[in-house]
């Protein structure tokens, strides 16, 4: 799963998407996985991270991790799958 | 090091159309206990969902009330109304504040005597009032107002076969301005209907006439339509002194006073709009004082108000079951409390409140209930904060009707407790069970299985 | 006066197609001779163009609607306040009007002054207490029924009460002709859905309509009105030129309307004059229009004045504007920058 490759993410949460035009905001938590995912982290260690600066464990956090992809997808914010 | 407080991660697209609903995000403030009891507590104790009633709150608004009137008007009186809630706790702190009751079916008169109130302190309202209920109210000189002409004949014949008078009124319906008038109740004002009933009770030698009762509708937000109900009534009143020579003891003003909750729909909160005890309270004693009763000799004022005497002191405290994205993105929450005990949903646009503290982050969320039904909505969508499975909420002011309108559908009614002015919680109604419900339902043999 | 800056925080910032009054009322105060201003934009939302006017606003903020509360709404002026010492608020949408009214009291006791009509005013001319509101002030106005269901529409017709065509009008915005019930309850749906309820049914009035943007004192004295027609109105029923008349008769109505109710504050009255010449007043609009920049510049500067109020200032009433000015709306596209929009949607402050 990678982000769209010319998203603008700013230090606020802004996201800009300037290939629709579009634009978001995000909440702390949901800044930080993004921009472990423009880093290329996997899910393994976005998992990792979250779980030791958060009180949350990692089932839980894989419950709202997807549910925060999902979101991602619906907005249109995931690359297309190159394979 | 100490971990931060997990917030679920989200994304909000940006609004690009105007204007928007929201606006700035305003903060829904945590509800985290009731008198100093913490919900938590509350809920490890009692389960959830659960209904709290604050028994403090009930007093308070009570002389709120009281005194609104009482400063304004020499002789008042409230009589409560057991539909709007009849959990005998909460009938009883209203009757030991002085209220009598005020009842609208046999059920309900049976319950008031139960609760001890004697029998010359009930109201008897409304169109259902069988023969047998009304002669049990005659024998304990109830006050009885009169809602069709059946149930007068009914009255004067019970009148002629006994050796007490029965004590009645009648139930007046009119045009206040509100439209549209509630004209199912009672004898019509505008068309003479009144007038005729009142004659018909003066020609009868054995009913004693004692007040004048109506009730103009529900939930009116301004006070001008009390004003004419009043000034209709004390004409009534005045005519019959002049006629008849017979002075009345009472006017029954009835209820309909908004509480703060906001109609669904409504641009403005309740909380800004309702008007006030004091606002009803200045529009009906200044017309009465004003009126031209004689000797000045004012008649005694009832109130019969239910809702915003009891809706701020009722919580119903709650867990979240699930949090989910609907197909169109948008978040709903499930709660565990649905409309089957929350029936004013369908009325209200209910104040949610978290039961613990939240960050700022909001997100568009819808709010259901637990049943497997497509209309158990609360809210269709409010901007909240990121509440996940398991997290405490609390529904403020759902005082009234939603503990004699719940529903047994789906699920089993919850506890209900009451915490007194020490601080002390009670438990007033047991949760129902399966058995509950089933020791009233018999198979027969050849269905047993 | 002179050579005092006033804070002055001011919302309608929605300059756009149906335009709210901010913006045209700044116009008027940035033209002040008596005092120098700092301009407070008010913003709901992001997309509001005053926030991006700089020359007309120095720093917005955004605020919460009033519908969730005016405990709410009072929170945030308190920040706002704490940081910029306001002067004088302004409110210009219709939604506001009630908030602010309520909050007035306690907006004076932090300094911060309101010119704004009393609660009694602004109650008693509710569309849908118009009936009332004409006896009362004598005036001519159609009939007007609040409804809360659309099954309440169809008892008018039955009872006779309002028959067809007839107004369906929100409780602040919004107004659709409807030919028949099935027009009404399209129209029903689509104002209670916005502005919520109750909806008002209105008698329809046949006629031209006019209009007056007029200025009280709160003691009974008009300290300025202006005439004016609508040359061409918008599919959103707003003005796209408008023109000053010669029309004493709208004059004296506005007079005697503001001498009877001792209306205070801003008022913009929509009349209808009819083939017989009679004024039939079809709404009150208990602010200053967004065509009020028309009044400035035929010679009444209404918004200073209102300002001058506000702080206490004695105002002499305006004697005279220039007859056949005119206006034409325009739209422009100003060209703003991503961050901008970035710092109001995050931050809320710009």
């Amino acid at each position: 799963m990678k982000l769209k490759k010319n998203l603008a993410i700013s230090e606020t949460g802004f996201v800009f998407d300037p290939s629709t035009g579009d634009s978001y905001t995000l909440n702390t938590t949901g800044l930080e996985i993004i921009q472990m995912l423009r880093e290329g982290k996997n899910p393994e260690i976005i998992t990792r991270k979250m779980t030791k600066t958060y009180d949350v464990d990692a089932n839980t956090f894989e419950r709202y991790y997807y549910d925060f992809i999902g979101m991602l997808k619906q907005m249109q914010l995931v690359a297309p799958d190159e394979e | 090091m100490e971990k931060k407080v997990f917030e679920r991660p989200v994304i909000k697209k940006l609004s690009a159309g105007m204007p928007a609903k929201f606006g700035l995000q305003v903060r829904h403030e945590p509800v985290t206990q009731i008198d100093g009891v913490p919900i938590k507590t509350l809920m490890e104790e009692y389960g959830s969902p659960l209904f709290v009633y604050s028994e403090k709150k009930i007093r308070q608004t009570y002389k709120e009330a009281c005194r609104a009137f009482s400063s304004r008007y020499p002789n008042v009186l409230f009589a409560w109304s057991y539909k709007t809630n009849y959990l005998n706790a909460v009938c009883n702190v209203f009757h030991q504040e002085g209220a009598w009751a005020e009842v609208v079916s046999g059920f309900e008169y049976q319950k008031a005597l139960v609760n001890g109130v004697s029998g010359d302190q009930i109201i008897f309202n409304g169109p259902d009032k069988s023969k047998e209920e009304l002669e049990l109210a005659v024998q304990n000189r109830s006050l009885i107002h009169i809602d069709h002409f059946d149930e007068l004949y009914d009255l004067i014949e019970i009148g002629e076969n006994s050796n007490i008078k029965p004590k009645v009124a009648i139930r007046v319906n009119m045009d206040t301005g509100i439209y549209p008038a509630w004209d199912r109740f009672g004898f019509n004002y505008e068309n003479g209907e009144a007038w005729d009933a009142l004659h018909r009770i003066m020609h009868a030698d054995n009913l004693e006439l004692l007040g004048l009762h109506t009730h103009i509708g529900t939930y009116i937000m301004g006070t001008e339509p009390y004003k004419i109900a009043a000034s209709k009534l004390a004409e009534l009143a005045i005519g019959l002194s002049s006629k008849f020579d017979h002075q009345l003891q009472y006017i029954d003003i009835g209820g309909g006073f908004a509480s703060k909750n906001t109609l669904k729909g409504v641009y403005y909160p309740g909380t800004d709009t309702a008007p006030s005890f004091e606002d009803y309270a200045d529009a009906i004693t200044s017309v009465l004082i004003k009126a031209n009763f004689r000797h000045n000799k004012l008649p005694l004022l009832i109130l019969e108000t239910g809702r915003a005497l009891i809706d701020d002191a009722g919580y119903l405290a709650g867990t979240v079951i699930a949090t989910k994205r609907l197909a169109n993105g948008q978040r709903a929450t499930i709660l565990d409390a649905g409309v089957n005990l929350l029936f004013t949903s369908f009325w209200y646009d209910h104040d949610i409140r978290p039961a613990k503290p939240m960050s700022d982050q909001t997100e568009e969320t819808a709010f259901f209930g637990p049943l497997c039904m497509n209309i158990d909505v609360i809210r269709k969508n409010m901007m909240y904060p990121l509440l996940k499975k398991g997290d405490p909420y609390v529904i403020q002011r759902v005082g009234a009707y939603n503990n004699t309108q719940w529903l047994q559908f789906i699920t089993l009614r919850p506890n209900v407790v009451m915490i007194d002015e020490k601080g002390e919680t009670h438990l007033i109604r047991k949760k129902e069970t399966l058995q509950t419900l089933n020791k009233m339902e018999s198979v027969p043999d050849h269905l047993k299985i | 006066m002179k050579n005092n800056k006033l804070t002055i925080a001011i919302s309608g910032l929605n300059n756009v197609d149906s335009p709210g009054p901010g913006i045209p009322v700044i116009r008027g105060i940035r033209e002040s001779k008596l005092f120098e201003s700092r301009i407070i934009g008010l913003a709901y939302e992001n997309l509001e163009p005053g926030p991006y006017m700089h020359e007309f606003v120095d720093k917005t903020y955004k605020v919460p609607y009033p519908s969730e509360g005016v405990e709410q709404v009072m929170e945030r002026i308190e920040y706002i306040h704490e940081l910029e010492s306001v002067d004088v608020i302004i409110p210009n949408f219709d939604s506001e009007i009630y908030a602010f009214i309520r909050l007035a009291d306690r907006l004076n006791r932090m300094g911060i002054r309101t010119f704004l009509p009393t609660l009694k005013q602004f109650e008693e001319r509710h569309k849908s207490n118009l009936p009332q509101f004409g006896k009362t002030h004598g005036v001519k106005v159609p009939q007007s029924v609040a409804v809360t269901s659309f099954e309440e529409i169809e008892d008018l017709k039955r009872d006779e009460k309002i028959g067809f065509p007839l107004m369906v009008k929100g409780k602040f915005y919004d107004a659709y002709k409807a030919q028949n019930l099935e027009q009404a309850f399209i129209y029903f749906n689509r104002i209670s859905a916005r502005w919520g309820l109750p909806v008002v049914i209105q008698e329809f009035i046949k006629g031209t309509e006019v209009n007056v943007v007029a200025l009280g004192d709160g003691n009974g004295q008009t300290i300025g009105a202006v005439p004016m027609r609508k040359q061409y109105i918008t599919d959103k029923g707003k003005a796209w030129g408008g023109i000053t008349l010669d029309e004493p008769s709208m004059l004296d109505f506005a007079r005697h309307l503001i001498s009877s109710t001792k209306w205070r504050g801003g008022i913009e009255l929509e009349l209808i004059r009819t083939p017989d010449n009679e004024l039939y007043m079809i709404e009150i609009n208990p602010r200053l229009p967004a065509w009020v920049y028309l009044a400035v510049a035929a010679g009444q500067n209404l918004p200073e004045a209102m300002v001058l109020l506000a702080t206490g200032n004695d105002v002499l009433p305006f004697t005279d504007y220039e007859i056949g000015k005119m206006f034409i709306r325009y739209s422009f596209d100003m060209i703003c920058d991503l961050s901008e929009f970035e710092k109001l949607s995050t931050l809320g402050e710009l």
